[in-house]
């Protein structure tokens, strides 16, 4: 009994984190479908969702709410800037050349944050309390509740963005050949700069929603950001289900290994499984085999 | 003057430089300093080998530069091994890692590259600080001992300064050899075009694994160096920043170009020691350094001195022309 209780706490709080890296594996799927980058700053608005809610609730005194809108618009600010100063210029640039400036971008934004807000933790107030529930027999934050249902929310709605409306289906057309999108009339430097806007958003917004049980720093980006990578990796880079099961499985592995093998190489086994997809499938585990085109 | 002849004359005056810059400095400050900007220009040229002559990015470079100073140190410490017999231990074992993992790492391409190595770093870093009774952990491992020949003990700068120059002198000068090698042309066609490349019957694949394993191998080496000058190290010099670092020196010194990592890693070894009232504010302006040096100087500071070095020449042609 105790053991299989024991399962389920490692199972619930595995699936809870492997939401959250899904949500970031998105913000990659997104800019890379739509860009064909890797965007390495993309663990840094993981980052500043929590730290700007952090800022606006404990040290501005907003309710929670208007922190959260706050911290969501900010951070899609600073993704739009991005965008526009260090992406857009660089249009042709080499794979190398926009590695090291979205590494830039990182470490520079990583920086700021640690300036601004120092280098302390900073927990983030549950959003509706710390009475764990009892189902059966196992116990079950109210936070973990909100970032079930905060994912499966954002999940649905890039489903229908992307499948029913206008521009969701612009953004598609743009990722599978910009020229033939481009020659329909849709513009897609606008495109490219919307998948910033998303990636940003949902990535501070999945900030935010772990905050409050993982604790946040100036430093949380890195390795939110490379798992959440790991996860659409998995996924095989899509912006739909392979993703988040990508992240699911993720997390349940890593929540398993830490419980049951050693909890200090937790995350050494979310890179071991990385580098294996990368080496034996690196279209990810759901996708079928393409050519690569040269 | 040829081109061979000019090179020649411009690495003598690099090594005589170098060899008596310590006559001119007062104070073992400095000194101190000078022998970093060593150890950092070889991780800088064994990274530029990779990176600007094959056009292969590596996050993970840290890791051969830890592995290095960790074989090190572990064995003299432990074992009382010879230093001299563990540096080549040490070099033989990071190139044989890189030669095993080199075949399926390489294998992706850029940002998937990019990734991939930065998980190699980052398992790296989390067995540095995790085996415990090996390294020492987060609190580090100390009394490593100092090189010594006979009874020349490497244990003031001084000494120290010549010891690592001069290896980075013999580093510096292979590099530039093999840079301008058959392997050196066939490498920067990879980094052109790697299809291009192997259509002209360049082994890509190999050729990749064998400059990543002499990459690894002359990190391993100056980690061996670092380790017994420094006779302390622990995990946070070998994490993903140093990494980072890495590529900026190279990036901001000019990718493709020896003297130019050089002047990448005395850049970066330097300024922070006149930044100390900045403290935190390096990382900062190291990714915009990585960001503005991409945007506005891709080839970084060492194209900008030759092309203004070019200008002034014509300029003096110029004039001297126009005089006549």
């Amino acid at each position: 009994m105790n053991s299989s209780r024991q399962l389920f706490q490692y199972i619930l709080s595995g699936l809870s984190n492997g939401a959250i890296y899904a949500l970031v594996g998105f913000g990659f799927a997104i800019i890379h479908n739509a860009t064909g980058i890797i965007n390495f700053a993309q663990g840094e608005f993981v980052m500043l969702g929590g730290m700007l809610t952090v800022f606006f609730l404990v040290f501005l005194n907003l309710p929670l709410v208007p922190a959260i809108v706050l911290a969501i618009v900010i951070s899609t600010i600073v993704g739009i800037t991005f965008e526009r100063l260090a992406i857009r210029p660089l249009k042709n640039a080499k794979p190398l050349n926009l590695i090291i400036i979205t590494i830039g971008a990182s470490i520079f934004m990583r920086g700021a944050a640690m300036l601004i807000w120092g280098k302390d933790t900073h927990a983030l107030p549950a959003f509706s309390g710390n009475e764990p529930l009892h189902i059966a027999g196992a116990t079950i934050l109210p936070q973990h509740l909100w970032i079930f249902a905060v994912t499966v929310l954002i999940i649905i709605a890039s489903r229908i963005f992307f499948n029913y409306s206008i521009v969701g289906k612009a953004m598609r057309a743009c990722s599978y050949n910009p020229q033939a999108a481009s020659l329909v009339g849709i513009d897609v430097k606008i495109m490219v700069l919307l998948s910033f806007v998303i990636s940003s958003a949902i990535g501070s917004m999945a900030g935010i929603i772990i905050a409050p049980l993982t604790m946040t720093s100036y430093d949380v980006g890195i390795m939110l950001g490379l798992k959440g990578f790991c996860a659409a990796i998995i996924g095989g880079m899509s912006s739909g289900l392979g993703t988040l099961l990508g992240g699911l499985l993720l997390g349940l592995l890593e929540a398993l290994g830490a419980g049951f093998i050693s909890a200090s190489y937790k995350d050494a086994i979310a890179f071991i499984i990385l580098l294996l997809i990368l080496f034996i499938r690196p279209e990810g585990l759901f996708k079928k085999k393409e050519t690569e085109r040269v | 003057m040829t081109k061979e002849k000019r090179q020649i004359i411009i690495f003598l005056v690099f090594a005589l430089v170098v060899l008596i810059a310590p006559f001119f400095l007062q104070g073992s400050y400095f000194l101190n300093v000078l022998v970093f900007v060593g150890i950092n220009t070889m991780l800088a040229v064994a990274l530029n080998l990779l990176l600007g002559y094959a056009g292969q990015i590596s996050l993970g470079h840290a890791a051969f530069f830890g592995l290095g100073a960790y074989i090190s140190g572990i064995l003299t410490t432990r074992f009382s091994l010879d230093p001299w017999l563990v540096i080549i231990l040490a070099a033989v074992c990071a190139a044989a890692l890189a030669f095993v993992i080199g075949f399926p790492i390489l294998k992706l391409k850029g940002h998937y590259l990019a990734m991939a190595t930065l998980g190699f770093g980052i398992i790296m870093y989390i067995v540095f600080n995790e085996t415990v009774g090996w390294t020492g952990g987060p609190s580090g491992l100390s009394g490593i001992p100092n090189l010594h020949i006979g009874s020349l003990i490497f244990d003031n700068d001084l000494y120290n300064y010549y010891l690592i120059w001069i290896i980075t002198i013999i580093v510096m000068l292979l590099s530039i050899n093999l840079s301008q090698s058959r392997i050196g042309r066939a490498l920067r066609a990879i980094h052109d075009s790697e299809v291009a490349a192997r259509v002209m019957g360049v082994n890509a694949q190999v050729l990749k694994v064998q400059i990543f394993t002499v990459s690894a191998l002359i990190s391993a080496v100056a980690g061996s160096l670092y380790a017994h000058t420094m006779s302390f190290i622990s995990p946070v010099s070998f994490g993903f920043n140093f990494s980072v670092e890495l590529v900026t020196m190279v990036v901001v010194g000019g990718l493709g170009s020896i003297y130019g990592s050089f002047l990448g890693a005395a850049l970066l070894t330097i300024l922070p020691e006149f930044l100390r009232v900045f403290q935190d504010l390096d990382i900062v302006i190291y990714g915009l350094m990585l960001i503005l040096m991409t945007m506005f100087m891709p080839g970084g500071l060492i194209s900008g001195i030759q092309s203004m070095a070019e200008s002034v020449y014509a300029k003096l042609k110029g004039k001297t022309s126009s005089n006549a």
